[in-house]
């Protein structure tokens, strides 16, 4: 299969990438590792005049910790986060999402800010940085401005990103309670998309709750902010009934649809459970943290 | 578009779209077949290069992407008539059966073995997950990346005795 033709540029630096959009507006198209822009560009669901290739910009890459702030570069690699061991421990749930991702192959090209531009409602990213409270930085010729994680997401493929703006960094502020996360994800096999993932996040102060995150996967037309159950947890002592209530929350926002991989029910039931085993992992991770 | 890489170690370079896969670069314009494509849709793996010593899916890369780089495919593992550990492994412990999916095999386990030279055998699965075998063939894929790993091993203990009996001397 051949993508239909187009222009592509390689832009040496993020200024010259940002004054390709300017100039082409919606008919370019950004690319970073191009795992999922490819696939689409082969089936001709993408058919864009120009490829902006960032995949080989320097900078953008990497985690660095500075003014508050933990900054994950766009253009960090799965593989990269997935080999990530000296993370601080309100980051635990990063290598754990980066190791269910596709495959060992697809980690080792493909990247978190590509990911989570690409909006799939099946996407890990999106739930890890809507559980994290993450803020995004978009830079257009015009200037940078921050998303926060809850407003990017906006439908199937859909986010608040202009067709002028580039990703360029996932930031969350640094914290100095205990926190911790968990990433769970049923798949039926490597490489296959989520048949439901659920990110969880917790940061404690004395033994209440003092933040809570909860991010959905594959379960609704965007990556799902289980806002009611985050809510229900904060300022309580995390025991079992107010784990198993967040949990019931939870799967409340969920809105599956049944397909190949499994019923409504029995996803709505998997997010349930996903939420309560997330929890006592991320409790458990917050409690041992490295701040 | 110009497009120059390093492939098994030579200075390639060709003329081509920018919608020319990786994948279709190395087969037509360099007649480079061993690299080969199976479900062209980033699912099987049997299109595996190494990029930069890492394993990627050439399917999934436009050929322009990579320009610069260095790819490795399976006519660059065997030493002129000798085999490299890996390709030996297959080899010994009968690592194939029809054969579509071992050079992409092949190069996983030579990346593999490359950053991790003692794999578990959940390790070598792990590292293979993204490389469908239609023949199923996966019990002896991982006993040739064990017999590879083993036989490197071996190499390299010899290397340190040599030297002590040489300084000995």
């Amino acid at each position: 299969m051949f993508p239909a033709a187009f222009d592509y540029r390689a832009p040496a630096s993020l200024d010259e990438a940002l004054g390709l959009l300017a100039q082409q507006g919606d008919a370019a198209k950004v690319m970073a590792g191009g795992q999922s822009l490819i696939p689409l560009l082969k089936l001709r669901f993408a058919q864009p005049g120009m490829v902006v290739d960032i995949g080989r910009m320097r900078g953008l890459t990497g985690v660095s910790r500075n003014d508050g702030w933990i900054t994950i570069g766009a253009l960090t690699r799965h593989v990269d986060l997935e080999r990530s061991y000296d993370l601080p421990g309100q980051l635990s749930m990063l290598p754990e999402a980066a190791h269910w991702i596709a495959d060992p192959l697809v980690r080792n090209q493909g990247t978190i800010g590509g990911s989570i531009c690409h909006a799939d409602p099946s996407g890990d990213w999106g739930s890890v940085v809507l559980a994290l409270g993450a803020d995004l930085v978009a830079r257009s010729a015009n200037g940078e401005r921050v998303i926060h994680a809850a407003d990017f997401f906006q439908g199937p493929f859909t986010t608040a990103l202009g067709p002028d703006e580039i990703l360029t960094e996932i930031r969350v502020a640094s914290s100095s309670k205990p926190a911790g996360g968990a990433y769970n994800k049923l798949e039926r096999k490597v490489g296959d998309f989520a048949t439901v993932a659920v990110a969880v996040q917790v940061e404690l102060d004395g033994g209440k709750v003092s933040r809570a995150g909860i991010g959905l996967t594959s379960v609704g037309a965007t990556n799902i902010k289980a806002t009611e159950a985050e809510k229900s947890l904060v300022g309580r002592e995390p025991n079992d009934a107010v784990i198993a209530e967040a949990a019931r929350l939870a799967a409340a926002a969920a809105e599956p649809k049944t397909d190949v991989r499994g019923s409504a029910e029995f996803k709505r039931d998997v997010v349930r459970v996903f939420v309560q085993r997330g929890l006592k992992t991320a409790l458990a991770r917050a409690k041992e943290a490295r701040v | 578009m110009k497009v120059s890489m390093k492939v098994n170690g030579a200075e390639r370079s060709g003329d081509v779209e920018p919608r020319v896969l990786l994948v279709d670069f190395l087969r037509t314009n360099l007649a480079q077949t061993g690299t080969h494509i199976g479900c062209d849709t980033s699912s099987c793996g049997a299109c595996t290069v190494l990029l930069d010593g890492e394993p990627v899916k050439s399917c999934t890369l436009l050929a322009v992407q990579v320009d610069g780089r260095s790819i490795t495919t399976v006519e660059g593992l065997a030493n002129g008539a000798t085999l490299s550990p890996i390709q030996a492994g297959f080899h010994e412990e009968h690592g194939l059966q029809c054969g579509f999916c071992t050079p992409g095999m092949m190069l996983v386990g030579t990346a593999l073995l490359e950053r991790n030279p003692e794999p578990t055998e959940d390790e070598i699965r792990w590292a293979i997950s993204g490389n469908i075998c239609r023949c199923t063939g996966y019990m002896n894929i991982v006993k040739a990346i064990q017999h590879a790993a083993k036989a490197q091993a071996a190499a390299q203990a010899k290397v340190p005795e040599a030297v002590v009996v040489a300084g000995g001397e």
